[in-house]
């Protein structure tokens, strides 16, 4: 086990290396014309910055290596991802503040998920190729083929026009108010996870009927056992550690979806932050999120991949 | 022996694809009825021209939020075009994307799939970590921040697409490159002293190709889903090219309270061309690839 978990974290280093290599050329392309596109844009901050503080503070004035060097240990030593260009404020501030929106909101989609998925998809197996199995899988497959801002749009302009309710604007923290905040992130939850419910629902259908083909279930049956206690006791248990390799699977799925439910539900996330950014071009925002993203979609993924060895005594083990 | 040669030669005469489409009605109905769905989005997206009673823009005040009658069957919008038009050219440009996209995506997938995965060593270690890391990024989240770097438009949708699909996708390729590669005849060839490209080439591409198909047509629908969620934010093809899912957002969208057929026609075709294409590509890897049977269901 300690020899997986140092294993799993050395792979951990180049990962992370790549991905902020990818950060920084992607945004580094930023072609000289949107630097004179940013100083137009904006009259107001154009008259504060010239083209020249302006390369600075983008930091364009160095040569490539020097430019991701001094970007990188800014960010590691003193977790400096740089000031924002027009609030003058630093990144790290407003990543702070955001991050914590966007985890709440795609934890709750995962459990509304799990909530939906596990028992159509333990009952599609249990009972496979039964109404009830065929209605559950094309439920799933058409939940996969529905974009979500569809989704979205259809939730917030339907029962506008039939009972006059629209979701809330104005977003209420956690902190503040902890109840309100959840049953205004309900159905933003509820939307983000659709096609992850879809996802877990075709897993649990397929990882179910292979552990019904066991022996020890089959001993179990033989046992005279009755069919909930077999599938609570022996199917489920061993059904579900697939279930969490796809909690790192699908939270790059989930991050991006919330881009879009944050928008449409005007929650004030990473998503939010990041369309805001790219709006008015604030590059320092944008590499931030892009960055702050990335790395946490590869450290759940170690998280995941770590809980995978305790769960499961096959790795655990080996 | 000649009577054997003539017999294969006869069966090939019959096509691959009549057979083909044989065992794809006769065996996974669901995925006939997505690959008609598909054929039918293509026809469409083809013949957007000439099927479309108007023209794309045509701007026309008297009718304005016209509810779906005969003379407009999905309704008009704010400007009072005709959705059924647009629906149609919305088929087009997504066709346009899809195939274009999809087809840059398997190009990359396929090179940098079997360049790794055939040589193997440090070359793919290396490049594995890096795919690694890019995977990390959720799709969207990439989209965004590389069309606020290049700008939006539908070129560039194109390319950035590509080249993010093709790098996911060089996976599953590399995968089966790997499963081809400890073949017999693999080592025959190089055994005698054949080339490394004529490998990749003659031995191992014709061997991967089921896997290729497969990818291209589920890139396809991922490249629609991923550009109409673009073009929902505003970050996909500008306005006014009737994309279905700038559709559902921009100006339009205080208009749906009043005309809610502007929320459900781009929703609905976008929905079944993405469930039509998936089921397909379903169907395909069942038939085509036996290897993967299973792994997404």
């Amino acid at each position: 086990m300690q020899a997986y978990i140092v294993r799993r974290l050395l792979a951990l280093i180049p990962t992370l290396f790549f991905a902020s290599v990818i950060v920084f050329v992607v945004v580094r392309l930023i072609p000289g014309d949107i630097i004179d596109l940013m100083l137009s844009q904006n009259d107001v901050s154009a008259s504060r910055m010239d083209r020249q503080s302006l390369e600075q503070a983008l930091g364009l004035d160095q040569p490539m290596h020097v430019q991701y060097v001094r970007w990188i240990s800014a960010i590691l030593l003193h977790g400096d991802f740089g000031k924002s260009l027009w609030q003058s404020t630093p990144v790290a501030e407003h990543l702070v503040a955001r991050l914590p929106i966007t985890l709440e909101l795609g934890l709750l989609a995962f459990i509304v998920a799990l909530i939906v998925a596990l028992p159509i998809g333990i009952y599609s197996a249990v009972r496979q190729d039964t109404a009830g199995d065929y209605i559950g899988r094309s439920f799933s497959i058409l939940m996969l083929a529905i974009p979500n801002f569809w989704l979205g749009t259809i939730v917030v302009v339907f029962p506008a026009i039939w009972w006059g309710w629209s979701p809330e604007v104005r977003y209420v923290p956690f902190t503040q108010n902890p109840l309100q905040n959840l049953s205004q992130m309900f159905l933003p939850a509820i939307i983000l996870g659709t096609s992850l419910s879809a996802v877990t629902m075709r897993l649990m259908r397929t990882t179910v009927l292979e552990v019904l083909r066991q022996d020890y279930v089959r001993t179990a049956w033989a046992k005279g056992l009755s069919e909930r206690v077999i599938v609570v006791r022996h199917v489920l248990k061993n059904a579900l550690i697939p279930v969490v390799t796809l909690i790192g699977l699908q939270a790059a799925i989930l991050i991006g979806g919330a881009v879009i439910i944050e928008q449409i539900f005007v929650i004030p996330g990473m998503g939010l932050l990041l369309l805001e950014a790219v709006s008015q071009r604030d590059y320092p925002i944008i590499t931030g999120v892009f960055l702050v993203v990335g790395v946490a979609v590869v450290l759940i993924n170690l998280l995941v991949d770590l809980s995978y060895g305790l769960l499961d005594p096959k790795v655990r083990l080996g | 022996m000649t009577a054997i040669t003539e017999a294969t030669v006869g069966r090939r005469e019959r096509g691959p694809f009549i057979g083909f489409a044989i065992r794809l009605f006769r065996d996974k109905p669901l995925g006939a009825a997505g690959c008609v769905i598909f054929l039918l989005f293509l026809f469409c997206g083809l013949f957007a021209d000439v099927l479309a009673p108007q023209t794309i823009n045509q701007i026309s005040p008297i009718n304005r939020l016209k509810a779906p009658s005969l003379q407009f069957p999905f309704g008009t919008d704010n400007l009072g075009r005709d959705m059924f038009s647009r629906i149609l050219y919305g088929a087009q440009l997504s066709v346009i994307i899809g195939f274009c996209a999809a087809g840059l995506a398997t190009v990359i997938s396929v090179v940098l799939g079997i360049v790794t995965g055939y040589l193997g060593g440090k070359v793919d270690m290396v490049a594995q970590r890096f795919v690694d890391a890019w995977m990390s990024f959720p799709d969207l989240v990439i989209l965004i921040v590389v069309v606020s770097v290049v700008g939006p438009g539908m070129w560039q949708v194109i390319v950035i697409l590509g080249f993010l699909y093709g790098i996911a996708g060089s996976r599953i390729i590399r995968g089966a490159v790997i499963s081809v590669r400890e073949n017999m005849y693999v080592h025959a060839a190089q055994s005698i002293g054949a080339t490394t490209p004529r490998i990749l080439l003659r031995h191992i591409l014709p061997n991967v190709m089921p896997p290729v198909i497969v990818l291209f047509t589920t890139r396809v629908g991922a490249v629609i889903l991923a550009e109409s969620g673009l073009s929902f934010l505003g970050l996909g093809v500008p306005p006014p090219a009737p994309t279905w899912g700038g559709m559902l957002s921009g100006a339009g969208r205080s208009f749906m309270y009043l005309a809610p057929w502007l929320a459900l026609a781009p929703g609905i075709c976008l929905t079944l061309v993405v469930y039509g294409i998936n089921v397909f590509g379903d169907a395909l890897r069942d038939l085509l690839d036996p290897r993967m049977r299973g792994s997404g269901k």
